[in-house]
């Protein structure tokens, strides 16, 4: 729902190989568009100033923030979430199962951004260093692991990642 | 037999959903006619409210209504909050008011509220509020709080100081005479805050069905949020429910009952509208609770050989604006000082002050830290003064196994003793040492040194009070589906206590933790509950859990018996059966459950009571000490003051851990966030109170690349005040870090004409501490 007085545009974009149409004021960001006017609640919003990384999702494979993006700019575009790392069969993906063998998470709210995040990292990189995982999550902050144990998930997943390549 | 569930690392039952996006927390909840709330909130520190005009907020599109502490007088029975903890001597006037009545006391005080169709709008709406307000001056700082002719933190009171009081045991200054060696230091910890990265979030949702409200909240104490809402809102228990969806952190933050609570749940029974707030971060910096300043100036004194004679000082402590809680963090870091260290005199004066900055309460580690780092100072500092080894002080002052269990003259603020129940601290101490490798150390200072930095160690310890009371509640029960839950007042924000939960559940039932379902932080659902704080929670819930379970263990053997015609001690519980052991004549929980049900009008087996249910309140007799030793290695760049750590090994104790990798994770994150403490994090206030750092690129919390492998070992001292022998291990992570990292800063350093006494060290500080001891040196 919104304000009267705003105008509303149409977004065409896919999400998770999924194609929506909704319509949306153009301030609203990419993450509330998300969260509110798809329903799709994986992705989280911590900060609201493009800090804490919670709400990073792939934008046509690149991680970007979706509280600095509008959903106006989406528009065309290709989007996924955490909810599109799911398998097809309802498995969970090696990255996901390697979050869960290693107690990566705690309380789970951050853990939608550095998923997305560490997806497009391994992607780039598939034998990162533990030093280049910690730099490539220096955007995104967790209050309760000590990020420790998302290294090692991170390090786990890529290669396991690297067996299946071969 | 040796445990099958217990002690094992299993797979977290929160997992699953949290990993696929399913997770739901508070703002992910959307019932058909949401509304949406925004706050206008007090943009200087102090000052006197001369109007709030709403015209113009009211009239745009989309807003429903705009809200003073007036309009929602009509469903309140008070314009306060209580003090939450039961607090004695503490003055009137201390509470928040539920939106602001006449004054101001901080900025991002709650002072208005706009419901309106999005949050958008309501925000929009809060901007047109127009507030005028005169200024007043504020108290910006505890010392100025305390000086003759000081601005009144709030003029309806009669004085700066929430709370005064002295700790400690034994003749101090008597003791000071025979000193061989004294230290005298003037320690500053800052402020600092929770920051979960879930923010605080409500909402209030009236069921037109049921007649009754459901209050969803992000927070860590479901059970006494809906205590103080019926209070405030002059409900009872069948008309208001808490319940808790996903919590994505607490750290403290979330342990009170906050005035957006109340004022959103009011708005909502005036309206009949579901209304939800989510706080930003903005709101977070503003609004949250913090924990600190503190300012201590103590003296301590030992003998030639370094044996610590007695610490005495004052302590002033920033309550902030008002004492939503109690002076319980002022209290708990005066009670740690001693630690794990044997401290024959000691004497604090402690003043708990009014200032016009956002209330402090516990956040993590609740004034242990402050304590402990007091501690690990003076021990830096009477070491250097008698040329003594800083590592061997600490060997010569911990308290020895012999003298355990071991209780200091000191209480805690439940007026029970402290007595440090079971641990080896010199072999904890020891296995740290080694697992740093100490032997080793010098070769890799050489080596640093040759690449032109500088290389130190440092090495702290501490103990963490552990499962407070007085009590937590569970009810374990096999349902006539065969399901077993367990229903609790206590409440997780991360910490995997579902999983824990369930392992103890299965270790009685045996039946898989995976298939236990665990109810945490729904008043409907368990009568009483306290919630998570104090790292209590496996211990408290945890034993009332064991104890039930057990119960209804022994009700299953009981109908089992009658079933199959054998002895209770023949049946064993596996894979969710009943089985005369080495046979194959066995029955379902389900089976079993479905006896204990009855049938209407027909009689129970002899023997059988209804259900397969026991709850249990397990209430410690005290709290249980874990004691923790950190060990770290970092290097200081001389030229710009950062530090970077390099080794990072903890010791702790964890009584008995039930899942060994929860634990370490507990350790880990507790850790991280004191080395945010000491190193980075820095909550700034202007001279008019007004906050400076309020987003997270201002205020640094640590982020992966800053933070070493932290290498953890477990010991396992079991405690003898609960069923399970466990120790908390929540907070444990955060107690000694900061001693030990300013203390290898030092020793990177190599000077000790000086201590360093402020946290944060941040670098341009450490540079300007470089500065001077190079002045030092050189005079």
């Amino acid at each position: 729902m919104t304000n009267s007085a705003e105008t509303l545009h149409t977004v065409t974009l896919t999400v998770n190989d999924v194609p929506h149409e909704a319509r949306c004021v153009a301030r609203q960001n990419l993450a509330d568009f998300l969260r509110h006017d798809l329903q799709l609640t994986g992705t989280h919003v911590g900060c609201e100033h493009g800090v804490c990384g919670a709400c990073t999702v792939l934008v046509d494979g690149l991680a970007v923030r979706g509280c600095l993006m509008l959903a106006v700019q989406a528009k065309g575009r290709s989007i996924t979430t955490i909810e599109g790392l799911t398998q097809p069969d309802q498995q969970l993906g090696i990255l996901q199962e390697a979050f869960a063998q290693h107690h990566a998470l705690q309380c789970g709210f951050c853990t939608p951004g550095i998923l997305m995040t560490l997806v497009e990292v391994l992607q780039d990189d598939p034998d990162p260093s533990e030093m280049a995982l910690r730099e490539a999550l220096s955007g995104n902050l967790c209050r309760c692991t000590g990020y420790q144990n998302i290294i090692d998930a991170a390090l786990a997943a890529a290669a396991a990642l690297r067996k299946n390549q071969k | 037999m040796d445990p099958r569930y217990i002690g094992q690392s299993v797979r977290r039952q929160e997992d699953d959903s949290l990993l696929r996006g399913m997770g739901k927390f508070v703002d992910d909840l959307a019932p058909h006619g949401l509304t949406h709330a925004a706050f206008l909130r007090s943009p200087v520190a102090h000052g006197r409210i001369r109007t709030i005009d709403t015209t113009f907020a009211s009239e745009v599109p989309g807003v429903i209504a705009v809200l003073t502490l007036a309009d929602l007088r009509p469903v309140l029975t008070s314009d306060r909050l209580p003090v939450q903890f039961k607090s004695d001597g503490l003055p009137p006037n201390i509470g928040p008011y539920i939106l602001a009545k006449e004054e101001v006391v901080y900025v991002g005080e709650t002072v208005a509220l706009v419901i309106a169709e999005s949050r958008a709008i309501a925000e929009d709406a809060v901007a047109l509020i127009d507030l005028d307000i005169e200024e007043l001056d504020p108290v910006t700082g505890c010392h100025q709080a305390v000086q003759p002719g000081a601005p009144k933190a709030a003029l309806d009171r009669d004085s700066n100081i929430f709370a005064q009081f002295e700790m400690g045991y034994g003749e101090v200054d008597q003791s000071f005479a025979t000193a061989a060696h004294t230290v005298s230091l003037s320690l500053v910890q800052h402020r600092g805050g929770a920051h979960p990265i879930e923010g605080r979030g409500v909402l209030a949702h009236p069921d037109s069905l049921s007649g009754q409200m459901t209050v969803w909240s992000s927070t860590q104490q479901a059970h006494e949020a809906r205590g103080f809402l019926i209070e405030l809102l002059g409900l009872d228990e069948t008309l208001l429910r808490v319940r808790t969806p996903e919590v994505g952190g607490g750290f403290g933050a979330k342990y009170l009952l906050y005035p957006e609570e109340v004022s959103v749940t009011a708005a909502s029974l005036l309206l009949g509208r579901p209304i939800k707030w989510i706080e930003d971060r903005r709101e977070h910096f503003l609004a949250a609770i913090q924990e600190r300043d503190q300012f201590w100036d103590v003296e301590a004194a030992c003998d030639a050989s370094g044996k610590l004679i007695g610490i005495r000082g004052t302590m002033i402590h920033d309550g902030g604006a008002y004492v939503p809680q109690g002076v319980n963090l002022a209290y708990n870091a005066a009670t740690a000082v001693p630690g794990p260290y044997d401290l024959p005199n000691y004497k604090l004066s402690v003043q708990a002050v009014a200032t016009n900055k956002v209330p402090t309460i516990p956040v993590r580690g609740a004034g242990y830290p402050e304590g402990t780092f007091v501690m690990e100072r003076v021990l830096d500092g009477l070491a250097d003064a008698a040329g003594l080894d800083r590592i061997e002080i600490r060997r010569r002052n911990l308290i020895p196994a012999s003298a355990m269990p071991f209780s200091t003259p000191l209480k805690s603020r439940s007026g029970s003793g402290i007595t440090y129940d079971s641990g080896d601290f010199h072999a904890m101490y020891e296995q740290a040492l080694k697992e740093i490798d100490l032997g080793g150390f010098a070769d890799r200072k050489a080596q640093a040194a040759k690449a032109g930095r500088l290389r130190g160690i440092g090495v702290a310890c501490g103990i963490k009070g552990t499962g407070r009371g007085p009590y937590e509640s569970a009810t374990v029960r096999i349902g006539k589906s065969g399901k077993v839950t367990v229903f609790t007042g206590a409440m997780p924000m991360g910490q995997g206590l579902k999983t824990a939960l369930s392992q103890i559940t299965a270790e009685s039932l045996g039946v898989d933790p995976g298939d236990i379902t665990v109810v945490c932080g729904d008043t409907n659902t368990i009568s009483l509950g306290l919630g998570g704080f104090a790292s209590r929670q496996t211990v408290v819930a945890g034993s009332s859990v064991t104890v039930a379970a057990k119960a209804v263990r022994e009700q299953a053997l009981t109908i089992a018996a009658g079933l199959f015609e054998a002895d209770v001690g023949d049946i064993e519980l596996v894979d969710g059966m009943a089985r005369v052991k080495g046979t194959e004549i066995q029955a379902s929980l389900k089976e079993l459950a479905k006896i204990a049900g009855g049938s209407p009008g027909y009689s129970l087996p002899t023997g059988v009571t209804p259900g397969l249910e026991a709850t249990e309140y397990f209430m410690p007799s005290g709290l249980t000490y874990g004691m923790g030793v950190h060990a770290v290695e970092l290097e200081v760049d001389a030229e710009t003051g950062a530090v970077t750590l390099q080794r990072y090994v903890v010791v702790n104790d964890c009584g008995r851990a039930i899942n060994p990798k929860i634990v370490v994770g507990q350790i880990h994150g507790g850790v991280v966030h004191a080395i945010g403490n000491a190193l980075f994090e820095f909550m700034g206030y202007d001279e008019q109170a007004q906050p400076t750092t309020t987003t997270l690129a201002d205020y640094l919390m640590p982020t992966a690349p800053e933070i070493p492998r932290i290498d953890v070992h477990l010991a396992e001292y079991p405690s003898p005040l609960n069923p399970l022998g466990v120790k908390g291990v929540g907070e444990a992570g955060c107690l000694p870090t900061a001693g030990a990292i300013v203390s290898a800063i030092e020793n990177a350093l190599g000077s000790k004409n000086q201590l360093i006494q402020r946290i944060p060290v941040m670098p341009q500080d450490l540079f300007q501490f470089i500065q001077q001891g190079k002045q030092t040196d050189a005079a």
